[in-house]
């Protein structure tokens, strides 16, 4: 190997350009540059963090280092020197060799990186043998010692089981171990925790830096979350369109941003909502619901939970947890099996067929997807328009001016009714869905995770706008999460849910303060602070372990 | 949408299938002779008073093979109509109504596929009376089951999605989900479709014709006219092979379309509105 071992930086990157192909159907192909000219060196041994919203380039420039453009994606120039050789001018042989030897990859979905007909063990050396590096033997060894510095239960044994009969969380770290087998230089983590529960992220980023320390790999860290990057990063680098933001050190990014934009991204979630006391007459009473699938599963088991007109209910929990069950038993989707739902003082039809139109207007929803929540052959003009349309009669001019007043309440302009959905950004389209639930007039509207698919700065816009929302239409939210973050923002009320039962429930002072039990200890301690050495300090502190193990 | 874009497989496909439909509109004014008159021998072979020959009765098989266009695209484009509309009705209907609904239509529609179907269409057409009418109600129906299969297979998949969920959220019926929500999006997969159910429309009606089952004599239709023939080609006569010939090519032109379609269709996920 030609290792030049006067060179400091091992990872080289030097302008590097990425471009690719768009060919929309019914258009001529056309180039797009989508990385503009990006440079970064990188230590042995050290962990340098990619952070950026969508379409930043980050994942782009993490393949960038195996010689790798993804779908089209082609690099146009640059350079990128590992061990002191350009990889971008190696040939498919050698980088054959240079791949799963030198340099590996961690995806975010463990879950859809493995192949679910082999055991893991077999997986996770495959590529030790490949590149005839070990012995089975010695591989097995090493993928033994691996699973312990992971913290995985049974590590002498859990190689021996098949991806479905371990969880999520466990299924990342086994795949980071497969990344770390063959004692690559560098790894390159693709959003390896963005895809788990909070209380297991910290389990797995634990392991995961744990396991960065102990074999002294160095590491390109992806991710979109700034707090959990600052705990595993030495360096963190923000991009923005493809182009660098702002390079440093990561205490320097955290407490001494340069940048308008990596302070704004630091700073997110400032959001202050004063919260509401609970009025004597709730609007809505969900009392003693039990409600589940079929005869035999019950997903939700005795929930008795309040909404007040005007303020914000805030329904948190993990992923199985119930909460999403909770909002389809609402709508009457998913009629309860027990108990009732009383609206202003009258008991409200369990299943939504029967429920009379004007209970159903009262009651909106807005989706976690605003993609498929909006029909891709209808104008944003016929989507807000409708239910105007539906409930009120409305027609022709009027129903033009009413469409051009809800663009404007959220803050779109009125030229957008005319074009459809996938000409909007992610914000826009999630803007228009509360357009849509705006249009009935309700006085409640679900919010069923309607800002986890979005960019930070854009679901703090979305969350400042149905704050103030709120405020001029004195509509009640209740609203679906799993983080805690939104929850603390907004909430004026938390049930937390834990498998299908209420873990705590009451007033947001009330359920945020100590004495805390067991699971919201643990859940309010998972969620990644901007701080450095959060991690450690909670791994140390924390009363209870995490469902991942 | 812009012309330069169409690629040539399917312009070739526009091309040759207008031809056809042209042919099938002015077959009155384009046939040099009448569609049953005996104007000279009996296969005659090509030339310039009869530019493809004549018949088994000496009929020209020019002017036949345009009447017969006529015959057979009109049969076919009919009973492609019955099929779609019934098909698509039924099975987007199943997809959401659901529960026993949609075990009933499914459970029919596999039973009357378990059935060969040019069997099936013998057995009836054999004792029902043998009219035009008749004819393309037994095709349209039986061709409705494949029809019906696919349109209920695409409802099903749109039909989970949340803009539906919505719709009945808002306390929509059915026929707003059906023609509103549903249909707009299943609509390219079902055109494509369209252009693949027609050609297998025209292939099915030259086949019950060559059977005798079809359309009878004299009227002149493609797969009547290589039946009359077929003794021809014994003798070295090809006669029979210029409508054989015809039915393929025509088969081809509209499958390029159908192809050119198919890869414009987006897929819900990521649709490209529907402009």
């Amino acid at each position: 190997m030609a290792t030049d071992q006067t060179e400091k930086d091992f990872l080289d990157i030097r302008d590097l350009k990425i471009g690719v192909t768009v060919r929309e159907p019914g258009e001529p192909p056309r180039d797009i540059t989508i990385v503009h000219g990006v440079s970064t060196t990188l230590e042995k041994g050290k962990v340098l963090g990619l952070i950026g919203e969508s379409g930043a380039g980050k994942s782009t420039i993490g393949l960038s280092s195996l010689a790798y453009g993804r779908g089209g994606v082609e690099i146009t120039g640059g350079e990128v020197f590992i061990n002191g050789r350009d990889i971008l001018k190696l040939s498919r042989g050698e980088l054959n060799n240079l791949r799963g030897r030198e340099v590996c990859y961690v995806s975010q979905s463990a879950a859809a990186g493995f192949n679910p007909a082999h055991r893991l063990i077999d997986q996770v050396i495959e590529a030790s043998l490949e590149h005839g590096l070990m012995t089975k033997a010695e591989a097995e060894d090493r993928a033994r010692y691996l699973f312990e510095a992971l913290s995985l239960p049974d590590p002498d044994t859990i190689g021996e089981r098949y991806p479905h009969q371990v969880s999520g969380g466990q299924l990342q770290r086994v795949m980071t171990a497969m990344a770390l087998c063959p004692k690559p230089d560098l790894i390159v983590f693709d959003e390896p925790t963005t895809a788990l529960d909070v209380t297991t992220q910290i389990d797995v980023l634990a392991a995961i830096k744990n396991a960065i320390d102990v074999t002294g790999v160095a590491a390109l860290y992806i991710t979109h979350d700034l707090a959990v990057v600052a705990q595993v990063a030495d360096e963190i680098m923000v991009l923005r369109n493809g182009e660098m933001v702002e390079h440093g050190p990561t205490s320097q990014i955290i407490e001494a941003p340069q940048e308008d934009y990596t302070r704004a991204l630091v700073s997110v979630r400032s959001i202050v909502h004063p919260e509401q006391a609970p009025t004597d007459t709730p609007l809505i009473s969900m009392e003693n619901i039990v409600a589940g699938y079929g005869n035999l599963v019950t997903v939700l088991d005795d929930v008795s939970v309040d909404l007040h007109p005007g303020q914000t209910l805030a329904v948190v929990g993990e992923s199985g947890s119930g909460k999403s069950t909770l909002a389809r038993v609402l709508t009457g989707l998913l009629p309860a099996r027990s108990g009732q739902i009383t609206y202003e003082g009258r008991t409200l039809t369990n299943a939504q067929k029967d429920r009379p139109l004007e209970d159903l207007r009262q009651i909106q929803m807005i989706y976690q997807m605003a993609d498929t929540a909006m029909n891709p052959r209808q104008t944003i003009g016929t989507i807000i328009g409708r239910p105007i349309e539906f409930y009120f009669g409305i027609k022709g001019a009027e129903l033009k001016k009413r469409i051009g007043e809800m663009l404007e309440k959220i803050e779109l302009p009125a030229e957008m009714a005319s074009r459809y959905p996938a000409e909007l950004s992610g914000g826009q389209k999630q803007r228009v869905c509360i357009a849509r639930a705006l249009a009935a007039e309700p006085k409640v509207i679900i919010c069923d995770e309607v800002t986890s698919a979005l960019d930070p700065l854009v679901a703090d816009g979305i969350l400042k706008l149905l704050l103030d929302l709120q405020k001029r239409e004195n509509v009640a939210y209740m609203f679906i999460t799993h983080d805690l973050a939104t929850v603390k923002a907004i909430a004026d009320s938390i049930a937390v849910m834990h498998l299908g039962k209420l873990a705590r429930y009451g007033t947001k002072e009330m359920v945020l303060s100590p004495p805390f039990d067991d699971y919201t200890d643990l859940l309010l301690s998972s969620v990644p602070e901007m701080k450095l050495g959060w991690l450690e300090n909670v791994i140390a502190t924390r009363k209870m372990e995490s469902a991942g193990n | 949408m812009d012309l330069k874009t169409i690629p040539i497989s399917a312009w070739l496909g526009i091309i040759s299938a207008s031809l056809f439909a042209f042919a099938a509109i002015f077959a009155p004014l384009l046939a040099p002779y009448g569609m049953s008159d005996i104007v000279g021998d009996v296969w005659e072979p090509m030339s310039s008073e009869h530019l493809l020959g004549t018949d088994n009765l000496g009929r020209d098989l020019l002017s036949r093979m345009i009447y017969g266009a006529r015959t057979t695209l009109a049969i076919a484009a009919l009973a492609t109509i019955v099929s779609f509309t019934l098909g698509s009705f039924l099975g987007m209907a199943a997809a959401v109504i659901g529960g026993w609904s949609d075990q009933l239509l499914s459970r029919g529609v596999d039973l009357l596929m378990s059935i060969p179907t040019l069997i099936f269409a013998l057995v009836v057409l054999s004792v029902m009376p043998a009219n035009i009418l008749t004819l393309i109600l037994v095709m349209g129906i039986l061709d409705a089951t494949r029809v019906f299969r696919l349109s209920r297979a695409v409802a099903v998949d749109v039909n989970v999605m949340d803009f539906v969920e919505a719709a009945k959220l808002r306390g929509e019926g059915r026929v707003w989900i059906i023609t509103r929500e549903i249909l707009p999006n299943a609509l390219s997969t079902l055109v494509a479709e369209l252009g693949l159910r027609f050609i297998f429309m025209v292939l099915f009606l030259s086949a019950l014709s060559f059977l005798g089952l079809g359309i009878q004599p004299p009227e002149a239709d493609w797969g009547g006219m290589v039946k009359e023939n077929k003794d021809g080609i014994i003798f070295g006569i090809p006669a029979a092979l210029i409508p054989a010939g015809a039915i393929a090519l025509l088969a081809i032109s509209v499958n390029l379309i159908a192809d050119w379609i198919l890869n414009r269709t987006t897929d819900l996920k990521g649709g490209r509105g529907g402009n």
